[in-house]
Formats: C-alpha cells, sequence, structure tokens
C-alpha cells in the first residue's frame, strides 16, 4: 500500500516536471516565430525622413508626399483661412492640442512651425480607423458641407471633420487631432520629413 | 469481392461502423424543413471553396508589386480563369448567406439550447474563422477596398494595442509584408483551423442528435425493441436525397449569380477594388463588404473610438452566451409567445437595417441616428432575452414531432 501511494506521488511529480519543462520548450520555440512577424530589418529602415519642395505649392493649394508610406499632406493657408482657424476654437475637441501628437514648436493654432505659419504639414491619417481624409479646404458649401464649413477636412470613412490645422471637431469618432510629423525647414522652400533636424 | 475488400479493410479501419454510425444509421428527425439545408450547404460551399482556392493559388502572385495585376491575369488570360474566380468570390457572399440562414435556423429552433450548447459555441467559432478567412482574403486582391479595408480593421486593433497592430501588419503601414502574411494565413492557417472545427461541429452534432422544428427531443421516445427513435429517420438515404435537392436548388441560384451578376452591382465585389491599391488616397466611399456592414454600422454609430470597438467586437462575441441568456420553457419559436416573437422579429429588421445602414455614407444625416436606435434594438434583444424569455406566455410543446 505504502508503496502504491509513493508510487503515485513519484507519477504525479514526474508528469508535472516533464509538463512544465515541455511547456517552456513550446514558449522557447514559439519565440523565433512569434518574433519573425514583427517588421524585418529591410522595413525598419525604409522610414529614412524625405525631402519636400514646397515652392510651387501657392496659397489654398495642398499636395501630398509620401513618408513611411503614409500621406504627409503640405498646405499653404490663405489669409483668410488663417483668421477662421481663431474663429473654429468653440467647434473643436482638443483646439489647444493638449492631448494630440506634434512637435514642441508646433503647438499653437496654426499646428506650424513658427515663421511658416501658413504652411500645414500633417500625417493626412484620420485618428479615429486610419483612413485618408479628403481635403474640403473651401470655405461654405461648395463641397457639399453646408454653408457654415469653415474649411478643412473629412474622413469618407466615418464621417470625421477636421479644421484646416487638422484639428478634429467635437463629437467626431475621431479622438484627436491629426498627427504632425517631425519635420524641420532646410530652406524656405524645402522641407525635411521625418526629422527635427537639419542633415538628420 | 467487394465483401471481402471490405471485410480486409474493417478490420483495419473502422469504415462500415463510420458509415452505419453517422449516415445509414444516423436517425434525425423526421420533420426537417426548409432551413435544415443550410448545413449540408455550408458543408459545398466550404469544399467548393478550397478547390477553387487551390486553383487560384496557381496562377495567383502575394506581392504587393504583382498582386493586382495577377489577379487581372486570371480574369483575362488564363483559360476560365473568369469562372474560377467569381466562383471563389460569389461563393464568400453565398458562405455568409448560408452561414446566416444556418445560424437564424439556429436561433428560430432553439437548437443551441441544452444539451447542444457546445454545439452551438463551435459554431460560433466557426463563424469567426469565417470572418477572418474573408478578411484575409480580400486584401489579396490588392485594390483599393482591400487596402483600406485592410487598414481599418487594423486600426482597429491598433487603438488598443499599437505593439499587436504593427506585429499583425509586420510593418508601419499595411505593406508589401501585410499581403504576403494575409496570403499565408488566407490559404493555409485558417481553412486547417476551419476543417478542424467542421470535424468538430460535426462530431459535437451526432453526439447530441439533430434539434428539429418542434424543439423536442425524438430519443425520449424510443422504439422498446430496436432503440431507435420513432420519429427518426436515417439520415441516408432521406436527408442525403433531401440534401441534393438543396444543392440543385443553390447551384440554380449561385451559378445564376456567378453567370449573370457576378459583382452583386457592387455588393460581392466593389468597385473600387478595381482601382489598384494607393496608400495615399482613401476611396471616397468606403465600406465593408455587405456581411461585415451589420457590426460596421454599430462601430461607427458610436462617437467615441474605444466604446465602438467594444460594442463591434460585443455585437458578435455575444451570440456565444445565446444559450445561458434564453430562459425560456419551451426551445422553437412555434411554442413561444408573443413577447419573444416580436423580440425577435425587432432583432432581425434591426440586424437587416444596420446592415443596411453600414453600407451607405456615415454623412447622410439620419444613418448614424437610426443606427444607433437598431444597435439599442440588437443589444437589447440579447440583453433583455433573461427576462421577456422567461415572461413569454408559451403554448404547449407536443411529445411528438408534428408533420
Amino acid at each position: 500500500m505504502d508503496k502504491i501511494q509513493a508510487d503515485r506521488g513519484r507519477r504525479r511529480l514526474l508528469i508535472g516536471v516533464t509538463s512544465a519543462i515541455g511547456g517552456v520548450g513550446v514558449g522557447a520555440l514559439a519565440t523565433p516565430f512569434v518574433l519573425s512577424m514583427l517588421p524585418s530589418a529591410r522595413a525598419k529602415a525604409a522610414g529614412a525622413p524625405v525631402e519636400a519642395d514646397i515652392s510651387k505649392v501657392e496659397p489654398g493649394m495642398m499636395i501630398t508626399q509620401e513618408w513611411r508610406g503614409q500621406p504627409v499632406w503640405i498646405v499653404n493657408r490663405t489669409p483668410a483661412m488663417m483668421v477662421q482657424l481663431a474663429k473654429n476654437t468653440h467647434l473643436l475637441s482638443d483646439p489647444d492640442s493638449n492631448k494630440s501628437e506634434q512637435p514642441e514648436p508646433c503647438k499653437n493654432t496654426a499646428r506650424a512651425m513658427p515663421g511658416h505659419d501658413n504652411i500645414l504639414v500633417v500625417v493626412g491619417i484620420c485618428t479615429h480607423l486610419g483612413c485618408s481624409p479628403t481635403e474640403k479646404l473651401k470655405a461654405g458649401n461648395e463641397g457639399g458641407m453646408g454653408s457654415d464649413w469653415p474649411g478643412g477636412f473629412l474622413c469618407p470613412c466615418h464621417g470625421s471633420k477636421y479644421d484646416l490645422s487638422a484639428r478634429v471637431f467635437k463629437d467626431m469618432p475621431a479622438p484627436l487631432n491629426m498627427r504632425i510629423p517631425p519635420y524641420t525647414y532646410l530652406d524656405d522652400q524645402r522641407l525635411l520629413i521625418g526629422t527635427n533636424k537639419k542633415g538628420g | 469481392m467487394v465483401s471481402q475488400v471490405m471485410g480486409w479493410i474493417d478490420e483495419r479501419f473502422p469504415l462500415t461502423k463510420v458509415w452505419r454510425e453517422h449516415l445509414a444509421e444516423y436517425y434525425a428527425p423526421k420533420n426537417f424543413n426548409f432551413w435544415y439545408y443550410f448545413g449540408s450547404l455550408a458543408l459545398l460551399v466550404l469544399v467548393m471553396q478550397i478547390v477553387t482556392g487551390i486553383f487560384l493559388t496557381m496562377n495567383y502572385k502575394p506581392d504587393a508589386r504583382f498582386a493586382f495585376a495577377s489577379v487581372e491575369y486570371i480574369m483575362r488570360d488564363v483559360n476560365f480563369g473568369w469562372l474560377i474566380r467569381y466562383m471563389h468570390s460569389t461563393g464568400a457572399s453565398m458562405f455568409f448567406v448560408v452561414v446566416y440562414l444556418h445560424m437564424m435556423r439556429g436561433i428560430l429552433y432553439g437548437s443551441y439550447r441544452k444539451p447542444r450548447e457546445l454545439l452551438w459555441i463551435i459554431g460560433m467559432a466557426i463563424y469567426l474563422c469565417l470572418m477572418g478567412e474573408a478578411f484575409f482574403g480580400y486584401l489579396l486582391p490588392w485594390g483599393q477596398m482591400s487596402y483600406w479595408g485592410a487598414q481599418v480593421i487594423v486600426s482597429l486593433v491598433d487603438a488598443i494595442s499599437p505593439e499587436v497592430a504593427l506585429w499583425i501588419r509586420g510593418d508601419y503601414v499595411i505593406s508589401d509584408a501585410t499581403l504576403n502574411r494575409f496570403f499565408a494565413f488566407h490559404v493555409i492557417a485558417l481553412p486547417l483551423v476551419l476543417l478542424v472545427l467542421v470535424f468538430l461541429h460535426i462530431v459535437a452534432l451526432h453526439q447530441v442528435g439533430s434539434n428539429n422544428p418542434d424543439g423536442i427531443e425524438i430519443k425520449n421516445h424510443k422504439d422498446p425493441v430496436s432503440h431507435i427513435p420513432l420519429d427518426g429517420i436515417p439520415f441516408h438515404p432521406y436527408y442525403t436525397v433531401k440534401d441534393i435537392v438543396g444543392v440543385s436548388g443553390y447551384f440554380i441560384a449561385y451559378f445564376g449569380i456567378i453567370f449573370f451578376l457576378p459583382e452583386m452591382g457592387g455588393y460581392f465585389l466593389e468597385e473600387n477594388n478595381f482601382i489598384p491599391a494607393d496608400p495615399l488616397k482613401t476611396p471616397p466611399h468606403i465600406a465593408p463588404l455587405w456581411y461585415f456592414t451589420p457590426f460596421y454600422a454599430i462601430l461607427r454609430a458610436i462617437p467615441q473610438k474605444q466604446l465602438g470597438i467594444a460594442a463591434m467586437g460585443l455585437a458578435v462575441l455575444i451570440f456565444f452566451l445565446l444559450p445561458w441568456l434564453d430562459r425560456g420553457v419551451v426551445k422553437s419559436v412555434r411554442y413561444r409567445g408573443t413577447l419573444y416573437k416580436s423580440a425577435l422579429t425587432a432583432f432581425v429588421l434591426s440586424f437587416l437595417v444596420l446592415g443596411y445602414l453600414g453600407t451607405q455614407e456615415p454623412t447622410i444625416w439620419y444613418v448614424n441616428p437610426i443606427a444607433r436606435v437598431c444597435a439599442g434594438i440588437y443589444f437589447g434583444f440579447f440583453l433583455l432575452m433573461p427576462i421577456y424569455s422567461r415572461l413569454d406566455k408559451t403554448k404547449p410543446v407536443p411529445e411528438r414531432v408534428t408533420s
């Protein structure tokens, strides 16, 4: 009787140890497979900064530059558009961009670098579910946005609206203002998107 | 000669035993109706999707540079490539038609109730797997809707955990790496899981036996001598023959669509997906394929990102709880009272309306308000079920099945 008891105890111990060691082995073996799905060295290297020439972007115009596979918009806002920005405050969810992402110098109403207030550089990806909003730059009903539209962007996926500083309106599916990427002016006509440092 | 061969096999593999237990002597209730076609049809569609899928992989290239062109190559240059591709794309939508009707049958006749809870849960796992299969497959043509649809769904993950989203994409945006791995999931990983789950679904079904439109157990009345259920008939030949009729009807509809309406006016293949993927430009109107639109409408209706995602997830997962939410004394809708029937009608209507709203642009003024009301009805059907299913005035249930 004692011997059977002892054997059961040993058997349970052996089963436990075998399962534990086996489990560790399975976990160790799974690691390379799980990690193989993370971005490869090549994908990581592809995130280098890109240069953009803004000399041909006239007031009221917008161009799109690809950076890390994402659209970066560069908008040259007219003086009238700039005046409108300050009037939007009561419509917006985060007018001072306190919760939103931007380089520190761009944390202002224009969400632009000081000295280049009229130039908006923004990652054109809706903060809701990653669609790229449509430009509705002109104020008023021209783009079917209603006569009180102050000008901005509309996300076609879920209807989030942004103003011309890419700040999201109140009560929209999108929680935050669109992201301003790190960028720097190489000179008055050329931008380097993806870094804060010249020649970076 | 034949019996000698069978004998040789049976000594080594239980062929005759399996044939008897699962076909020739598997007794199913004799009162199956139209709704009972969709289980066997789902199996047929699965086989068709696997076969057409195999032939598509012979010409498809899972590479962001060539994927779109290789699908067009299949459509234009491969012999009968158009037919195989339309069979696969139409089959995907028809899979959901069949599965939704199959689930509706389960809800109508209480097929998820004890002792069939596990059967229902395995079935729901199949449904989830199918949603994954449809999602991964939809990226492969690398059209605009493929790309932006994937972008939206992966963003749902991103909102919860950016690390997991990065791991799923394998890149900072939806890219070639994503396409390549979605191909792997679509073509091998999920189909294997699906096959195992379907096998388990049938094993569980044959353990508990089929429910029927009366929602009563045929095993309660067995022949005292043979122990065969008095209201049961052998699956083969009775239901194999019935199912062949179902297959004929299904093929008329299926091939009718393939030959005359393969895009189904943009519902089976969306117009925007005939434009190659452009990561810099979202199409002006983006909507998932029709089978996801009820859930998509719920996501959009809620003006807060995380809550919207949670509501959408809950809308799918809440089906798992159905066996425990339903406290009715009868299983089948035939013997339920007005209260339950009204709730079920409201639920089905809300599901259909949500499905329609999900295809419409969110800027139309009535879309989100109506979607909110429908989402309320949708969740009310489930969450209030423990109350109204118990209060419901039911009719007496017959001892034996009715014809």
